[in-house]
């Protein structure tokens, strides 16, 4: 069916074509500088496009989104509807322990130490996401110019989604925290137990907290926090997390009470639903 | 280099890039039953149906390429899988030459699981701790599934894009050999 010429042609532009994937991921790997800045060059250029192409197609994405929506809804409502219950009830019992014990003061301090208006919140759409399953990475339409810098906190409504990563002029990218990479210092709400919170990989609605304290008690149902610190962070210096920022609830608590206890948690934010992010531009204080 | 060569590389050239911007802005961020569409993978498998291994080796890894840089994530991961697709679909033309009706949707179907697999795969060759969960198997599932039917009509749109400029379209060489067959007695 074809001469050898022909065969020979596409043997040598496949083993180009395999061999220059390789070289590509080793380059990656390795931290060439080359590959980078060709990566860069062409985010800078396309960035722009799918900031317009975002925008414009914006009504396909809801009217799709709609249909998915309202698939996914009626199975949340029920969960929600359990939330609510729960809700109501520590709501109830929060109010009457916060009158009795005459905090009031103490927790407005708290609450304008965490209040994101002094941290300076820039609001941005998400113009990009990656196709893979993992969930690991987001494209926004806010870059430098706005004030954001590498390692700023991400958030939604809901809570804690990430942090920037690749920071361009009119662009950047966020590390989610379901991704392997992304780790953040928490603490349990209620009791204060600390540890770090990193993705479990391969499932986008898991978290896992290593607490500092090996057999600390972490009850299921328990909320998780941002502790205010960063693993990074050296002491003393304020953290681009700021505290009391919500991450998950826990789920489940693998061999619990013991040395390797492992303690998995529900982020509050869906990383697979994202349409708008606050970044945190200003450090914060320190903890209260 | 043949007549349609630099018309065919031009609308591969926008077709790939329209459909990785459109994939990355929009596609990417609409949940169907809890996962996502990809047409990306879709696209290079039937480029590869229809234009042959080398092409579709090509633009596999041209749109590897470029979907990389435009999310800043590791280089060469994309390329490598796509390239595969691109290359095995386009063999499979040049071995089998299917002509059934629901071809695109399985060549379709099977590059989105080669490519979601594979993913998976080499994110854990390369070190990331990707445990194998239901959920990340139910979402291979229901992305190979979407895909599958949105093979079809992105077929429809990507030959009704390149039929201008096809070298050899397959519709045209089928009715051919059919009207050779009716006539054996016309080469004498």
């Amino acid at each position: 069916m074809y001469d050898p010429k022909t065969i020979r042609r596409r043997r040598a532009v496949l083993a180009l074509l395999v061999v220059s994937s390789v070289v590509l991921l080793t380059a990656s790997f390795g931290g060439n500088g080359g590959v980078g800045s060709v990566q860069r060059g062409v985010f800078e250029i396309v960035s722009p496009i799918q900031d317009v192409a975002s925008r414009s197609l914006k009504p396909f994405r809801d009217l799709f989104g709609w249909f998915g929506d309202t698939w996914e809804a009626k199975g949340e409502n029920e969960d929600l509807e359990k939330d609510r219950d729960g809700l109501r009830a520590r709501n109830i019992k929060l109010q009457s322990d916060l009158r009795k014990a005459g905090v009031d003061a103490q927790l407005t301090k708290v609450v304008n130490d965490a209040a994101l208006q002094n941290l300076g919140p820039v609001e941005a759409r998400v113009i990009g996401a990656g196709g893979t399953l993992l969930f690991e990475k987001i494209t926004i339409n806010k870059g430098s110019g706005d004030g954001l810098r590498k390692g700023q906190a991400v958030v939604t409504a809901g809570g804690l989604a990430g942090k920037v990563e690749e920071v361009f002029s009119g662009s950047a990218t966020v590390t989610l925290l379901t991704d392997s990479k992304f780790g953040v210092q928490a603490r349990t709400a209620r009791t204060g137990t600390v540890g770090t919170i990193t993705a479990s990989g391969g499932n986008p609605e898991d978290l896992v907290m290593e607490t500092t304290e090996p057999k600390a008690s972490v009850p299921v149902g328990s909320t998780i926090v941002t502790r205010g610190t960063s693993p990074d962070a050296r002491p003393g210096q304020p953290s681009l997390y700021p505290p009391d920022i919500g991450i998950g609830r826990v789920s489940r608590v693998d061999d619990a009470g013991t040395d390797t206890q492992r303690v998995h948690l529900k982020p509050f934010v869906n990383v697979r639903d994202l349409e708008k992010v606050i970044i945190l531009t200003r450090e914060a204080g320190p903890l209260p | 280099m043949g007549p349609t060569t630099g018309p065919l590389t031009a609308r591969l050239a926008i077709m790939g890039v329209v459909v990785c911007i459109t994939q990355i802005a929009a596609v990417s961020q609409i949940t169907l039953f809890g996962a996502h569409a990809d047409v990306v993978p879709i696209v290079v498998a039937l480029c590869g149906l229809l234009l042959g291994s080398l092409p579709g080796a090509v633009i596999g890894f041209a749109c590897g390429f470029f979907v990389d840089c435009a999310l800043i994530q590791t280089m060469g991961l994309s390329s490598l899988l796509y390239l595969s697709i691109g290359y095995g679909a386009g063999r499979l033309r040049e071995l089998r030459d299917p002509q059934a009706a629901v071809v695109p949707a399985v060549v379709g179907g099977a590059a989105t699981a080669i490519v979601t697999v594979g993913y998976s795969l080499m994110q854990f060759m390369l070190g990331t701790p990707v445990a194998v969960t239901g959920l990340l198997i139910g979402q291979i599932i229901v992305t190979i599934l979407v895909n599958t039917l949105l093979s079809l009509p992105v077929y429809a749109g990507v030959r009704r894009w390149l039929v201008p400029v096809l070298p050899d379209d397959p519709r045209r060489r089928r009715r051919r050999a059919q009207t050779t067959r009716l006539s054996p007695l016309s080469r004498a």
